[in-house]
């Protein structure tokens, strides 16, 4: 049923990650793109793959939800994984066939990317599975209050987002019923040139933007009889409380920040 | 036996089948409507008879179960199943947000267009039906955005009546409007099922509606078909309404009282007309005596 | 009765350009009393929106004024404790939903007022009990049915603590069972909490709840009494293109042809007490 879809990933449940400030996960999945970069050699990325591993599992997501996040990326990760097979020539050769030449060098910087790569989807995917988009955005949206000094409208933006979460399942099904009404009077979407798909969906695109329009409108009165007026005085119900477990989340990422420096520093470079 | 337009043999639709999500939103329902019939479907939000609906013409396809219209299974051949559309013509809830062209006149086309009729039928068709739903000629030229919300609701009306389907199926069509509005589109049904005799459904909330205007009564409940039968046999079940929560009309809960109450009102009535002619009967019976 | 809103000699007109201004209400006068449940009944296009919207300042009057507990709409300075004060509830529940959250809907206004965080979380959970919705407060909202949301959006019109919700045709979109449950939900805040009531419908059976009753056609009041005497006037109601209750329109059929009933009668129940009376006398 149209209804029963869930805007972002979310994926609902208790454990540590779920209840780790929507902030603090933010910052440390930037802290953690930041350190994986920083790898240089596969022991330090071992473990970030380790620390990637057990924030999976503790976070009772189940594995297919992360094999689906990667599925789209596959392409990109192959894709690198070949040209750095044939454009690194390093160490041993193996296979030398026309210009092909691959090397030892050139499988386990492959390898090392591929590795890398999946890590940053899955971290990724972490903190949008484990936080509610509504979160999320009123993370951003106080993550980026200190830009208000710059005359940016932060609130706006936020409020622009939060709106559009809103909306998103409203019109899906908005597009849903109007193709249903037109499809009832014979319209056509299913076969024809591009150029005729395309007009074909005027009927659709048309209802749309107008209902769209309409409810903009309406939106913005309701809005104003409650008593909106932009970000100015405005308190929030939810407070956004900095816990134990977030203390040590970030002492945990440093100390992994350490160790992935002295890996680096010790055990020589690959990349 | 009886003339039979269109007809469920053991429908059911089930959504996200085998998993956790799944639903059955209609459940082994089997009817059969009758040519020329006036048929009101009943029954709450989620009783199912939206996804009924929807399978009369063939948007969605039942997951068992078959739909035959005119004895044929709309789903005999799939490619034909754009033609079923015109045949049985669905006018869904708020009709009016599917409006979408410059002209009234090019919407109300926008149907027969699809048919791939000639300009000429095309026109008289539209001109036809038009002036049918009380639209003047003066209107053939405006926007449809400009209409006031019950000219809306007719053009969009118009629109679906332009296929002349041979069933025309309308989703609450009163839903929203004010009381003039009401009665203007129950009228028009009306009208539309005496000068063409074709079989209209309509589903609707308001059981002083139904019995109004329906030959017959469909009762969906909880994805079943509760009744199929004339207005006076499904309210003769008023308890089993009443225990599903539906209403029966407010005439028929006085005839019930009074009854109850112990005045000899002789025949069930439903409407206001029959509530009159019988509750004057009463007392007039009660002057001779 | 202390006057709660008053509309003194108010006109309006929808200026669109490049026409001639639609004048919605001339010279209108209404005054809504403290702690009354006030049904405002007429056809769509007689100016009963308008009516709705001047109460809270989202338009303004071009002629006359409206004050609410003796403030203008007009003055800027009050506009957000007339806002506060008098709660709008609109028909299409979808567009007047904020948040993606039940719970952080109902708390979007008290934080716009900026009210203290766990005084509005108080508030938010009172409100959502009061309307029955304290279950569904971490649902998304397109997960909720059309009666719902309308509980959902008036939940959050309560968590303002207004002395005045003016709800513009609540149940339109509604399934019956949806009606019922605003319809009680209304009377309960009406009737439990005190708060005014503005109910704006072209539905007699809602109507016929209220304590007063005012019917408008073309910008004007033709009637303002009791559900009871409003009811009466069959002719000046069909004329101003609504309803009558089946059981009144019945009862004066009746009448006519000479059966003894009040014509007065709002309700099936009444009809038919009123019938065996008759029958008794006859």
């Amino acid at each position: 049923m149209i209804s029963d879809i869930t805007i972002g990933q979310y994926y609902s449940g208790t454990s540590v990650l779920h209840r780790l400030d929507a902030r603090v996960k933010i910052l440390l999945t930037v802290l953690f793109i930041v350190i994986i970069f920083l790898c240089k050699n596969f022991l330090s990325l071992a473990l970030m793959f380790a620390l990637t591993a057990v924030s999976i599992l503790l976070s009772g997501v189940p594995f297919r939800m992360f094999f689906k996040s990667l599925k789209p990326i596959l392409p990109i990760i192959l894709f690198t994984a070949v040209l750095n097979i044939f454009y690194i020539k390093k160490g041993t050769e193996l296979l030398s066939f026309w210009v092909i030449t691959i090397t030892t060098g050139g499988l386990a910087t492959a390898f090392f990317m591929a590795v890398r790569i999946i890590c940053l989807i899955m971290c990724s995917s972490l903190l949008t599975y484990t936080t509610t988009p509504t979160d999320l955005t009123d993370a951003i949206e106080r993550l980026l209050s200190p830009l208000k000094v710059l005359h940016i409208q932060v609130h706006t933006l936020a409020m622009m987002m939060t709106l559009a979460l809103r909306f998103i399942p409203t019109l899906i099904e908005e597009i849903e019923r109007i193709t249903n009404a037109q499809k009832a009077r014979g319209a056509d979407f299913e076969s024809g040139r591009f150029m005729q798909r395309v007009k074909a969906m005027i009927p659709v695109l048309v209802p749309l933007f107008v209902s769209a329009f309409r409810r903009a409108y309406e939106l913005s009165f309701a809005m104003s009889c409650r008593c909106y007026h932009g970000g100015e005085g405005r308190t929030r119900m939810k407070q956004m409380k900095l816990h134990l477990s977030d203390g040590v989340s970030f002492l945990l990422f440093a100390l992994v920040l350490a160790g992935v420096i002295v890996l680096n520093h010790f055990f020589g470079k690959l990349i | 036996m009886a003339d039979i337009i269109l007809e469920t043999k053991n429908l059911t639709y089930t959504y996200a089948p085998k998993t956790a999500g799944e639903v059955t939103a209609i459940r082994d329902v089997s009817v059969a409507i009758e040519r020329g019939t006036l048929v009101g479907i009943i029954g709450h939000t989620g009783s199912g008879k939206s996804t009924l609906i929807e399978h009369f013409n063939g948007l969605m396809r039942g997951t068992s179960g078959v739909v035959l219209l005119d004895g044929k299974d709309i789903w005999e051949n799939k490619k034909e199943i754009r033609s079923v559309r015109f045949r049985v013509g669905v006018c869904f809830q708020y009709p009016e947000y599917q409006l979408f062209e410059e002209t009234v006149y090019k919407d109300v086309a926008f149907g027969p267009k699809n048919m791939g009729l000639s300009e000429e039928e095309i026109d008289r068709r539209v001109r036809e039906v038009l002036s049918f739903v009380g639209l003047e000629e003066r209107y053939l030229e405006l926007s449809p955005f400009d209409l006031s919300g019950g000219e809306k609701r007719r053009v969009a009306i118009a629109g679906i009546m332009a296929m002349e389907p041979q069933v025309l199926v309308l989703d609450e069509p009163c839903a929203g409007l004010d009381p003039i509005g009401r009665a203007t589109v129950l009228s028009l049904i009306q009208n539309y099922q005496k000068t063409t005799g074709s079989t209209v459904i309509i589903v609707t909330h308001s059981m002083e509606d139904a019995a109004l205007i329906a030959d017959r009564i469909l009762v969906m409940n909880q994805a079943r078909l509760a009744f199929y039968g004339t207005v006076e046999e499904v309210f003769s079940h008023a308890g089993e309404l009443q225990s599903m929560g539906l209403d029966i009309p407010q005439m028929m809960r006085l005839y019930l009282l009074l009854r109850e109450k112990g005045l000899p009102v002789s025949k069930t009535f439903y409407t206001l007309e029959q509530a009159k002619k019988a509750i004057l009967a009463c007392f007039k019976k009660g002057e001779n005596a | 009765m202390n006057d709660f809103i008053r509309f003194e000699n108010v006109s309006f007109a929808y200026e669109i350009e490049g026409e001639a201004a639609k004048p919605v209400l001339e010279n209108f006068s209404l005054t809504v009393h403290e702690g009354e449940f006030l049904a405002v009944l007429g056809h769509n296009g007689c100016g009963k929106s308008t009516v709705a919207k001047l109460c809270n300042g989202i338009e303004f009057p071009q002629k006359g004024r409206v004050l609410v507990r003796g403030l203008d709409t007009a003055s800027e300075e009050h506009l957000l404790a007339i806002r506060q004060c008098v709660g709008m509830v609109f028909q299409n529940p979808d567009n007047q939903i904020v948040a993606t959250i039940v719970e952080d809907d109902v708390a979007f206004g008290p934080e716009n007022l900026g009210v203290e965080p766990a005084e509005i979380r108080k508030r938010v959970d009172a409100a959502l009990r009061r309307v029955g919705m304290y279950d569904f407060r971490r649902f998304e909202p397109h997960k909720l049915s059309g009666g719902q949301k309308q509980r959902v959006a008036i939940a959050g019109v309560i968590a303002m603590q207004p002395a005045c919700i003016v709800l513009d045709e609540p149940t339109a979109m509604l399934d019956p069972r949806g009606r019922r449950d605003v319809m009680d939900t209304v009377k309960m805040l009406n009737r439990e909490q005190g708060i005014t009531v503005v109910l704006i419908t072209h539905y007699m059976d809602e109507a016929a709840q209220a304590d007063r009753v005012v019917v408008m056609d073309h910008g004007r009041i033709l009637l303002d009494d009791t559900p009871r005497r409003v009811f009466a006037q069959t002719q000046t109601l069909l004329r101003a293109g609504l309803d009558v209750p089946q059981a009144t329109a019945l009862a004066k059929e009746l009448r006519k042809n000479g059966v003894d009933v009040p014509a007065d009668v709002l309700t099936v129940d009444e009809l038919a007490d009123a019938l065996v009376r008759a029958a008794q006398q006859n």
